[in-house]
């Protein structure tokens, strides 16, 4: 178990590390980040104030090498549009990404799993026939289309709920739908896939012929063994979720990290947008990571892959 | 003489593997719904300048935000006028050509790069596999809408901006999937029987493996057309995909945005017509693997 986690950690260090290089680099294929920064109004002296005053001139990999430093320090430069150091402004505006990240796995888990339990148990009738329906709709959903009916009918026509901000629990309602509906039909499709299996094995088998109770068999034998793999699914959605909220944040005007992302790039902020890339990334590696460690503990036959 | 008209070798052969693939997939349901709205949406986009009853790109200050003619609006403009006065069907129609071509040639360049890496990564296996499922690792660590936003703000959004790094970013599936299915075939012992007789590589990989995995990789393509849909009309809705005037959908729906109190249909139309394009590509997909693959079904 241990020598595993050694090998998985490894694995994921490794690909932080290599995404940090991308991230970083991705932001000089303008070629010239100075000229980028300061608009095409600027004169040839302003753009080489530019570039000395960031460090533009020095070779990038001095300048990578640099940023990795002060990153791993918790240092990621200044924000050049609101002037403050980014991993403060990042730290700020991530409370709000957290929370609608956890209430919308929380959400597509609370619907997802009792849907495809339930289509798992009576295959081909009508409940089975919604779930299938609720997926093959949610993965062709365009979230940020769902989430203006939303706001149409219930702030502006029903005046339930408040249309933007997210000042109080109801403002969070209508983007956790959205976000969570968007996570929700891989979910389902896992949930009922490997209940199903679970349903058909021998175990099962032995378990009604000993006389267990229904409920007991779905539950106790069943479900517990069908959730494994949904756990996982559900810790790698979450880092999905989090890097797919800056659509959700922004037709919501919700002020967390996807925003911040989306007024960065539009401002050519470049510390700030690529340290949003490596930290959303982080999420993802981190998830990905606690995934596989809790799949291999609660399945020894993970460990060896 | 096994004549097929003869009736007793008939019965004897059976339907034919092909004839058997046929009647599954004249049977299926999703798949058929799906072939249908795909294959009418694609002669709209072919068809658009015969179909589309204005110019898209006309402005008319006199007509601004006239409704559709099933909110009092006339036949002059079906579907209405946006808020330059543009008419709304023709700008749909025209949008189904973007969105489309947008959907094949990034599905096809992430299908590319993505079989490449897959097929050598599960034919090769040791330290090319090994480099592959690290790059799918990395690959599935950069959050996609942020990475592309960026990209597209930096390089500035054009169609071709945009196809290039949407096909660059989503070959993930695609070499997940053609890895595990390579790795499978390559087991086959008519792979190793290739390999005995001395064919070289590239004809192994061209002749033997290629033609097995091919489901595979169609139901990929599709289920990708689909994803990258959905992604450029979601940074153009950001203002960082297609710029105007280009009739994108997802560009409609954002324009249309401001107006939605008043005119919810600048938001409803558009954004109905991609969802419809975009779960008519998924039941295809869905449906082609149903088929295809029929004992994998649950």
């Amino acid at each position: 178990m241990l020598a595993f986690i050694l090998k998985r950690l490894g694995l994921a260090l490794l690909v932080a590390f290599t995404v940090s290089f991308i991230s970083f680099s991705l932001l000089f294929l303008s070629g010239d980040p100075a000229a980028a920064l300061a608009g095409e109004t600027a004169s040839g002296e302003d753009v080489e104030a530019l570039r000395r005053l960031y460090g533009f001139d020095r070779p990038m990999l001095v300048q990578y090498g640099e940023w990795l430093f002060a990153a791993l320090r918790g240092d990621f430069g200044e924000s050049y549009y609101f002037k403050l150091p980014v991993a403060s402004l990042i730290a700020e505006r991530l409370q709000v990404t957290m929370t609608l990240g956890v209430c919308g796995i929380l959400f597509a888990l609370v619907t997802a799993v009792p849907l495809g339990v339930a289509a798992a148990i009576r295959p081909n009738s009508l409940i089975d026939r919604l779930a299938l329906f609720l997926s093959v709709a949610g993965q062709a959903m365009p979230s940020f289309w769902f989430g203006l009916i939303l706001i149409v009918v219930f702030a502006i026509q029903l005046g339930w709920l408040p249309p933007s901000g997210a000042e109080s629990w109801r403002h969070f309602i209508m983007p956790t739908i959205v976000l969570g509906y968007y996570a929700m039909p891989a979910i389902m499709r896992l949930t009922r896939a490997g209940m199903l299996d679970v349903l058909n094995s021998d175990y099962i088998r032995t378990a009604r012929a000993k006389g267990a109770g229904e409920t007991r068999v779905l539950f106790k034998h069943g479900l517990r063994n069908a959730i494994i793999p949904v756990v996982s699914l559900a810790a790698v959605q979450m880092g999905f979720m989090l890097g797919g909220s800056i659509v959700v944040e922004s037709v919501f005007a919700l002020h967390g990290a996807g925003y911040l992302a989306w007024e960065s790039i539009a401002r050519n902020d470049l510390p700030t947008v690529q340290a949003l890339i490596l930290v959303f990334s982080m999420f993802y590696i981190v998830f990905t990571f606690l995934a596989d460690v809790m799949n291999a503990w609660l399945d020894p036959r993970m460990r060896s892959a | 003489m096994t004549d097929a008209t003869d009736p007793l070798s008939a019965e004897l052969q059976g339907p034919s593997p092909r004839q058997m693939l046929k009647s599954r997939a004249f049977s299926h349901k999703g798949l058929m719904f799906g072939v249908i709205v795909v294959g009418l949406l694609v002669l709209v986009a072919l068809l658009a300048p015969l179909l589309a009853p204005h110019d898209p790109y006309a402005q008319s200050l006199m007509k601004r935000m006239v409704p559709p003619v099933f909110m009092g609006g006339t036949w002059e403009h079906p579907l209405g006028t946006d808020h330059l006065g543009r008419d709304y069907l023709s700008r749909l129609l025209y949008g189904a050509r973007v969105s489309l071509l947008i959907g094949t040639v990034a599905a096809l360049i992430s299908g590319v790069i993505g079989t490449a890496m897959g097929v050598a990564a599960g034919y090769f296996g040791g330290k090319v596999d090994a480099v592959v499922t690290f790059l799918i690792n990395v690959r599935l660590a950069m959050p996609v809408v942020l990475v592309a936003l960026a990209v597209v703000a930096i390089l500035g959004g054009s169609l071709t901006v945009v196809i290039c790094v949407l096909g660059l970013l989503l070959w993930d599936r695609f070499a997940v999937v053609m890895r595990a299915s390579t790795l499978q075939i390559s087991r086959r012992d008519y792979v190793a029987a290739a390999q005995v007789i001395g064919a070289s590589t590239p004809r192994i990989l061209l002749t033997e493996i290629m033609p097995n995995v091919f489901n595979n990789l169609i139901v990929i393509v599709t289920l990708e057309m689909a994803h990258a849909i959905l992604l450029e009309a979601a940074l153009s809705f950001l203002g960082l995909g297609v710029q105007p005037p280009t009739p994108s959908w997802g560009l409609m729906v954002s324009e249309g945005k401001n107006m939605m109190l008043f005119e919810p249909w600048l938001v409803l139309i558009p954004g109905a017509v991609l969802f419809v394009l975009v779960l008519a590509i998924n039941l295809m997909g869905d449906g082609l693997r149903d088929v295809t693959a029929p004992e994998g079904r649950s």
